[in-house]
């Protein structure tokens, strides 16, 4: 059989939802076009020659990664004190998020046994979870920059953008874990005069530390990894020596520290998988 | 029978507190000495920054903010920012959904008898991809990209290829196997199968991944300018660089109600998602 000059579409090969499908990818190229205008989304520029040359230039002097003696001991110093920022910069946000989950949390509140909460109490908790989520929400990267104009560069700025908005996510999460747990314990507690603090030792504590331990170890390798970028902005640790090698060119330390670097997050993944999983 | 038994026997001492078998112990002591370390080796001036000089120059530093510089042009200038930030996540995220949709489709076991070869090596690529923060890729894309939003753009987009790509390769393993073996049994390729069994399974669970991650780089978005890489983090970076503090203050101010935006359009739309 010759093939007729039009020939008639298969029944078998029709789209029922060509034209559905066709309206909804025209749609999308017509959202996408303002979006890649406002990123001046130019990929091509990437391929220009001038920007190839440089590209590859500072990829080539990645290899051979620097390895002298005495890099390698500054990068282990400055890996070290990325974990040392991150882990005090999670102590002293502790020290904001502890008073604030027992002053904030509704399970320890005595006039709620009755019922509602009193009005006082209620705008108090309300409060404080707020300033919480305002904490919270700042970026420490912004947290960052502002401190290291008030303390100069160093790794204070770094633990004190830490421990502000570490502070402010676990009070927050913490209050969130203390309040959607099973209140019987406590209301018993509270119920037969014991204080505040007794029912929280004795009734909310065992009941959830496995699950805040837990989400503390978790935040702490997020403080790890988050410790690297605020070195960007100044606050010590790896980051600023990556960002300082960068500026300079140096691919050969580039390569080395970014090596360094995946591997410090991966530990710090293990380690707190492995924690968490020990926790159940 | 056996007798019963006090619930708490009045002859059983408390535990000593620390017993070389006790894990929690060891735990706790080397939580302990970690934290200790952290703090003596960094010789940090928090003393220093309580003190009351450093609260003066707190106050003045927080003070220059005010009045923010809410002129019209200036504005205009922030509100592009946002533009430019918003459209950086979003288009970096779509960029991310593809790219980590045609990595995880190699990463991932489709079947049983799949020898999935490039398994491993993918997997390997995904993490490196993951494991380098948005800002560090800014960092190392400003080079051959320049200043501006581009750099930005693409570093959201290989960060988030890392992320995304893993979690779709592991919604790709455990979707339910049924249609795609009965696909396969007609003697249908792995790409039909693919495109008529396996990805409308899982789609939902991919675009709800691809929503949650474009959450988090509109945050991201906001500060990754400020190593230079377009949205308002640059002009954040330019104008507290020259000191223009009430410059600085609309700039921040715009940040967080970006931020705040964000938070409420995902509370809201969980709501009623879960409605």
């Amino acid at each position: 059989m010759s093939t007729p000059a039009l020939p008639a579409p298969d029944p078998r090969l029709r789209d029922p939802a060509l034209w559905s499908r066709l309206a909804w990818a025209s749609a999308a190229l017509v959202l996408l076009w303002p979006l890649a205008v406002a990123c001046e989304f130019r990929p091509w520029v990437l391929l220009e020659a001038d920007n190839l040359r440089v590209s590859g230039q500072f990829l080539a002097s990645f290899l051979p990664p620097a390895l002298g003696a005495e890099f390698l001991w500054l990068v282990a110093r400055e890996t070290w004190r990325t974990v040392a920022i991150a882990t005090a910069g999670i102590t002293l946000g502790l020290l904001i998020a502890v008073p604030a989950t027992l002053l904030s949390a509704r399970a320890l509140s005595v006039s709620a046994l009755g019922g509602r909460m009193a009005a006082l109490p209620f705008v108090l908790r309300q409060a404080l979870r707020w300033a919480l989520i305002v904490l919270r929400s700042v970026p420490e990267l912004v947290w960052a920059l502002v401190f290291v104009r008030v303390v100069g560069l160093g790794p204070t700025a770094g633990v004190l953008a830490i421990a502000l908005t570490y502070g402010g996510m676990l009070g927050k999460v913490y209050g969130d874990i203390l309040d959607s747990g099973d209140p019987h314990a406590t209301e018993t507690l509270l119920r037969n005069g014991s204080g505040r603090l007794q029912a929280f030792a004795y009734g909310l504590l065992p009941q959830n530390a496995a699950e805040l331990t837990s989400y503390t170890i978790y935040r702490w390798e997020c403080a790890i990894r988050s410790s690297v970028v605020l070195g960007f902005v100044g606050a010590g640790g790896l980051g600023q020596q990556l960002d300082s090698s960068m500026k300079m060119f140096a691919g050969g330390e580039v390569a080395t520290m970014l090596a360094v670097f995946v591997a410090l997050v991966a530990l710090a993944d293990r380690t707190s998988s492995g924690l968490r999983r020990a926790l159940g | 029978m056996r007798p019963a038994r006090a619930a708490n026997p009045p002859y059983k001492l408390p535990p000593p507190l620390f017993d070389a078998r006790c894990r929690a112990c060891w735990f706790v002591a080397g939580l302990i000495a970690l934290v200790v370390a952290s703090f003596w080796s960094l010789d940090l001036q928090i003393a220093q920054f309580f003190s009351a000089e450093s609260a003066a120059s707190m106050g003045r530093f927080v003070g220059e903010f005010f009045p923010p510089d809410l002129s019209a042009p200036f504005v205009h200038k922030v509100a592009a920012g946002a533009v430019e930030t918003l459209a950086m996540s979003a288009l970096g995220t779509l960029l991310a959904a593809v790219g980590g949709l045609a990595l995880a489709v190699p990463a991932s076991r489709l079947h049983g008898t799949d020898g999935a070869p490039a398994r491993a090596a993918t997997r390997l690529l995904l993490n490196a991809l993951r494991s380098i923060p948005e800002l560090v890729w800014a960092a190392l894309l400003l080079i051959s990209a320049g200043l501006g939003p581009l750099a930005g753009t693409l570093a959201l987009a290989l960060h988030t290829t890392g992320v995304l790509g893993r979690l779709f390769a592991e919604a790709l393993e455990n979707a339910p196997p049924g249609p795609g073996a009965a696909l396969r049994a007609q003697g249908l390729g792995a790409l039909r199968v693919l495109a008529y069994a396996t990805l409308p399974q899982v789609l939902p669970q991919l675009v709800s991944y691809t929503l949650y991650r474009w959450e988090n780089n509109i945050r991201a978005a906001a500060v990754l300018g400020v190593v230079g890489a377009g949205g308002l983090g640059q002009l954040l970076a330019f104008h507290m660089g020259l000191f223009h503090m009430p410059k600085t203050a609309t700039i921040l101010a715009a940040m967080l109600l970006l931020v705040a935006l964000v938070d409420a359009a995902s509370y809201a739309s969980r709501r009623w998602l879960m409605r």
